[in-house]
């Protein structure tokens, strides 16, 4: 890793230039746009050359941590291999160089990829259909919501509450409220999943709709899933399943035979593509035939042998995007779908939960677990007995840098005190799961024979820890040149 | 076969199986209730290796036409302009592209230090205090800037042109039916905003008020008045929806008083992915910071003084506030601002002017040769930057049909969003037309009937 750098900015000379732009080949005319729409000034942009523009961003690049760099179990976020082939194949020119609004019959290829992947997606999730325009898994529960809104009003129903529990994603609840809901939050029980006495007691004529992700956000199968389907249902809500912990379920169960109505699936976490340092990510989202008529337009048809748009859909709820989704990252998930099948779809889950309860196992008797029993993809401990050492989980997370680990998930799910959420993933091998049991055995073991060592961890990366309390109260949010 | 990326060997989980006990991978799953348990297999294609699945990809690719082939003039929201080597090289780092939402700071300042490069990047083009990580893309942008009108207003009223991207405005409708947002279109004149009608259109309840520029017709609009007018009394906001290469010649939102700009970052050096993903931005002024929606980067120090980025700001997020988050956008684009981050930087001061001059009188001999052919003509009056509108005596979809055959794909049929404009054609002209290619479709377009 490198030392602390310079700002792209702080490299600008005068004059100095990158960019190799052609003399214009038409005649120049003078005047084309009057004086009031132009600018005095071109814009303070940083002048570099090439080589330091590649330098400065291979320096940056060097400073980050990725899933080729090391392991990475951050919990929640399915933090798995990205396969290099699927990424060759989103930036071939016919799928990369092309326009959104070419001619329908010139982008048949990318037609065929969305409508496949939509099949493929609705199999998966045993949903009728899929929208893949939702940007992100967040904007998946949007999009969600408001098909359920647009279902209930179309059936003359005004329904205001969105019942979440306590354990759920933060997106859940804000998903909620920027789809015009009131949201309900439903508590866990002692075993971490829902608790049904209390979700009887908020249900009523008013509920839209419960949120769910299944395992949940502890890891942990909601057994009742099938009454907790019943009691929505019976009271005329709908089921949403949020797709975030979908790594633990392929070809095992699915949300619609579980009794979901709406989905979304993350194809960042589940289907392999590259978080991207936070972004582009793809969040589809599934439904049940009766919620289809609401799904946004354009949808893709396959009509005889032709591919088409079609956007004469008077019930949708709209669009959510402009175009159809983040196209490219759908390439990739379809690519990986294909090299997988079935088959190794099931195998990914089987494997990712034998990962997490091979590393939850070795690690129980280190680290309190406050809800014990198989877990699926991930689990949570909570780091409170460290606490009489006067050690938090940041402490601990902070630690881990020192190994070359990204750390864990920390302080989330909010149900359980100082958090440490843990996310292996199936792409990892049993060495890399039993270095990583090492060091965090040891770790537990400085956390109370030697706190200090955690209290001010970390030691080997280029920078310690940062004052975020400095950051948020005195915003620096841009570079400013210094007179 | 299926098992790609999955390291273990049947040794490997037949050891982990025997410390938990088990003896077979069903084991795992004995807490999943049998009656939802899937009892089949699932109905995908076969696994491919990666030499067959890369033959199929290729073969479903040659099915659409590229535009590494043909000749575009399309634009509409989203342009072809040259994506330089080092962007895509770049990004290809795969610590930059494998890596998660930079949480962990000490090991993510490069993708924090990017981001706060970005943010800078776009204060600087649009003359505005703040901007953040990234939205989604422009339509997203444009909706979240509205919102934020209408939350720091307390009223429920937006007001947007009519020459706003037909796609931007669905968008924005679509969030604002279930938040109870009352959208109100306000007509164009001449290919831009109609002044007087928004004059007598803005009211005590306007939260806000949407203008787009260059707009969807590729025409100026007049940002100073508008802004008279949006701010004359109230606090009224004014978002600007903006491309950022234009700003290289335009004048920028800040200096015209806007108080929100936003726009589609896709032509900052990210590839044209059949409309996604691009990214959206969005910069404000000073006072509007702490209701920004998504991600900002600050900058901040470690305890021995060294410089560093964090996440800040936080406290607006939804992972902290929950239901009462600004916005519920968790991940943004930050592939595609780096993308952006590393072609403004490579345009440079000088560059990012002389592209936008490019454009500008490129776009401007096309639109005189065309309007030289008998029965074409420009559409409007009003100055343009790199695109604008063509009225063309046939109807489009036959004339974009005819050029396909050329190898030409030809511009954006008005006459769906814009019946008014049955034969209205846009077209958009990046640098990477030549005069070649322009005489060309003018040649061709003459020889049609």
């Amino acid at each position: 890793m490198k030392k602390e750098g310079k700002l792209i900015f702080e490299l600008s000379r005068n004059g100095r230039v990158a960019y190799q732009l052609p003399e214009a080949d038409v005649p120049v005319q003078d005047n084309l746009i009057p004086q009031k729409f132009l600018r005095s000034e071109a814009p303070e942009l940083p002048e570099i050359s090439e080589i330091d523009l590649v330098r400065h961003f291979t320096g940056l690049s060097q400073k980050n941590h990725g899933v080729d760099s090391g392991f990475y179990p951050l919990g929640s976020c399915t933090m798995k291999y990205n396969p290099k082939v699927n990424e060759d194949l989103a930036v071939l020119p016919g799928l990369a160089d092309i326009h959104p609004y070419q001619p329908e019959e010139t982008v048949q290829g990318a037609l065929q990829i969305l409508k496949e992947t939509e099949d493929f997606l609705a199999e998966i999730g045993g949903m009728d259909r899929v929208t893949l325009q939702p940007a992100a898994g967040a904007h998946g529960e949007l999009t969600g919501l408001l098909i359920i809104r647009a279902y209930h009003e179309n059936r003359g129903e005004k329904r205001t509450k969105v019942i979440v529990p306590d354990s759920a994603h933060g997106t859940n609840p804000a998903s909620a409220a920027i789809a015009g809901f009131q949201v309900v939050e439903v508590k866990s029980n002692s075993k971490g999943c829902v608790d049904l006495v209390h979700l009887k007691e908020v249900v009523n004529e008013e509920t839209a709709a419960l949120m769910l992700t299944n395992p949940n956000t502890l890891g942990i199968f909601e057994e009742n899933i099938s009454a907790i389907a019943e009691i929505v249902h019976q009271a005329g809500g709908l089921l949403y399943y949020d797709g975030a912990n979908s790594n633990a379920i392929m070809g095992i169960t699915r949300p619609g035979d579980m009794g979901f109505d709406v989905m979304h699936f993350n194809l960042h976490k589940t289907f392999s593509t590259p978080h991207g340092g936070g972004g582009p990510g793809a969040g589809p989202v599934g439904v049940k035939k009766d919620l289809a008529p609401f799904l946004p337009y354009p949808t893709v048809e396959r009509r005889a042998d032709k591919y088409c748009l079609d956007y004469d859909r008077p019930q949708s709820i709209g669009k959510v995007k402009s175009f159809y989704g983040n196209f490219s990252v759908v390439v990739k998930a379809y690519s990986y779908i294909l090299s997988l099948g079935g088959e190794g779809l099931k195998a990914v889950s089987q494997n990712a939960v034998l990962n997490a309860n091979y590393l939850m196992m070795a690690l129980k008797d280190d680290y309190l677990l406050p809800h014990p029993g198989v877990c699926k993809h991930e689990f949570v401990f909570s780091g409170k007995s460290f606490k009489e050492y006067g050690v938090k989980t940041t402490d601990i997370a902070k630690r881990l840098l020192d190994f070359g680990y990204h750390p864990p998930t920390i302080y989330f799910p909010l149900i359980v005190e100082e958090a440490l959420m843990i996310e292996p993933t199936e792409t990892e091998s049993k060495e890399t799961l039993d270095e990583f049991i090492e060091v965090m055995k040891k770790i537990a073991g400085e956390a109370k024979e030697n706190p200090e060592i955690l209290q001010s961890a970390p030691y080997n990366t280029i920078i310690n820890r940062l004052d975020d309390v400095l950051a948020a109260r005195k915003p620096v949010l841009r570079y400013k040149k210094e007179n | 076969m299926g098992q790609n990326y999955i390291p273990h060997t049947k040794k490997d989980q037949e050891e982990m199986l025997q410390t938990l006990g088990m003896n077979s991978l069903e084991e795992l799953f004995i807490d999943i209730p049998d009656p939802v348990k899937l009892k089949r297999d699932l109905k995908l294609p076969l696994p491919l290796t990666e030499m067959d699945l890369k033959k199929k990809i290729q073969e479903i690719s040659k099915r659409n036409v590229s535009l590494d082939d043909y000749t575009c003039f399309l634009g509409a929201g989203v342009y072809d302009h040259h994506v330089p080597s080092v962007v895509n090289h770049l990004l290809s780092r795969s610590e930059f592209y494998t890596a998660y939402t930079p949480y962990q700071a000490e090991i993510s300042q490069g993708t924090l230090q990017a981001i706060f490069e970005f943010q800078t990047l776009i204060c600087q083009l649009t003359e505005l205090d703040v901007a953040n990580a990234s939205m989604y893309d422009g339509a997203t942008a444009m909706t979240e800037a509205a919102l934020m009108a209408v939350d720091t207003n307390k009223k429920k009223e937006i007001l947007v042109s009519a020459a706003v991207h037909p796609e931007y405005r669905e968008v924005l409708r679509t969030y604002s039916k279930a938040l109870g947002i009352r959208v109100t279109e306000v007509s164009w004149q001449d290919g831009v905003t109609d002044l007087e009608e928004l004059e007598k259109k803005v009211s005590p309840e306007t939260a806000g008020v949407i203008i787009q520029s260059p707009n969807f017709f590729g025409c100026l609009e007049d940002l100073a008045a508008i802004e008279k007018i949006t701010h004359q009394e109230g606090k009224r906001l004014l978002i600007a929806c903006v491309n950022p290469l234009s700003l290289g010649i335009l004048s920028s939102p800040g200096s015209l008083g806007v108080d929100i700009a936003v726009g589609e970052g896709q032509c900052l050096g990210n590839n044209l992915n059949f409309g996604g993903p691009g990214v959206g931005f969005l910069a404000c002024t000073e006072s509007l910071k702490r209701r920004l929606p998504g991600r900002v980067v600050g900058q901040t120090v470690d305890k021995e003084g060294r410089r560093g980025f964090v996440l800040t700001l936080q406290s607006r997020e939804q992972h902290i506030r929950r239901a009462k988050a600004t916005s519920n956008i968790c991940s943004n684009q930050a592939l595609n601002a780096l993308a952006a981050t590393i072609y403004l930087s490579y345009l440079g001061k000088e560059g990012i002017r002389k592209l936008a001059e490019l454009c500008l009188q490129k776009a401007h001999y096309l639109a005189k040769e065309i309007s030289k052919l008998p029965g074409y003509s420009l559409a409007f009056n009003s100055p343009f930057w790199q695109e604008f509108v063509v009225i063309c005596p046939n109807e489009i979809e036959k004339v974009n049909q005819d050029l396909l055959q050329e190898k030409i794909v030809g511009g954006y049929s008005l006459a769906h969003s814009y019946p008014e404009l049955g034969k209205g054609w846009l077209l958009a002209v990046t640098e990477k037309r030549s005069k070649k290619e322009m005489d060309n479709l003018v040649k061709v377009l003459g020889g049609l009937r």
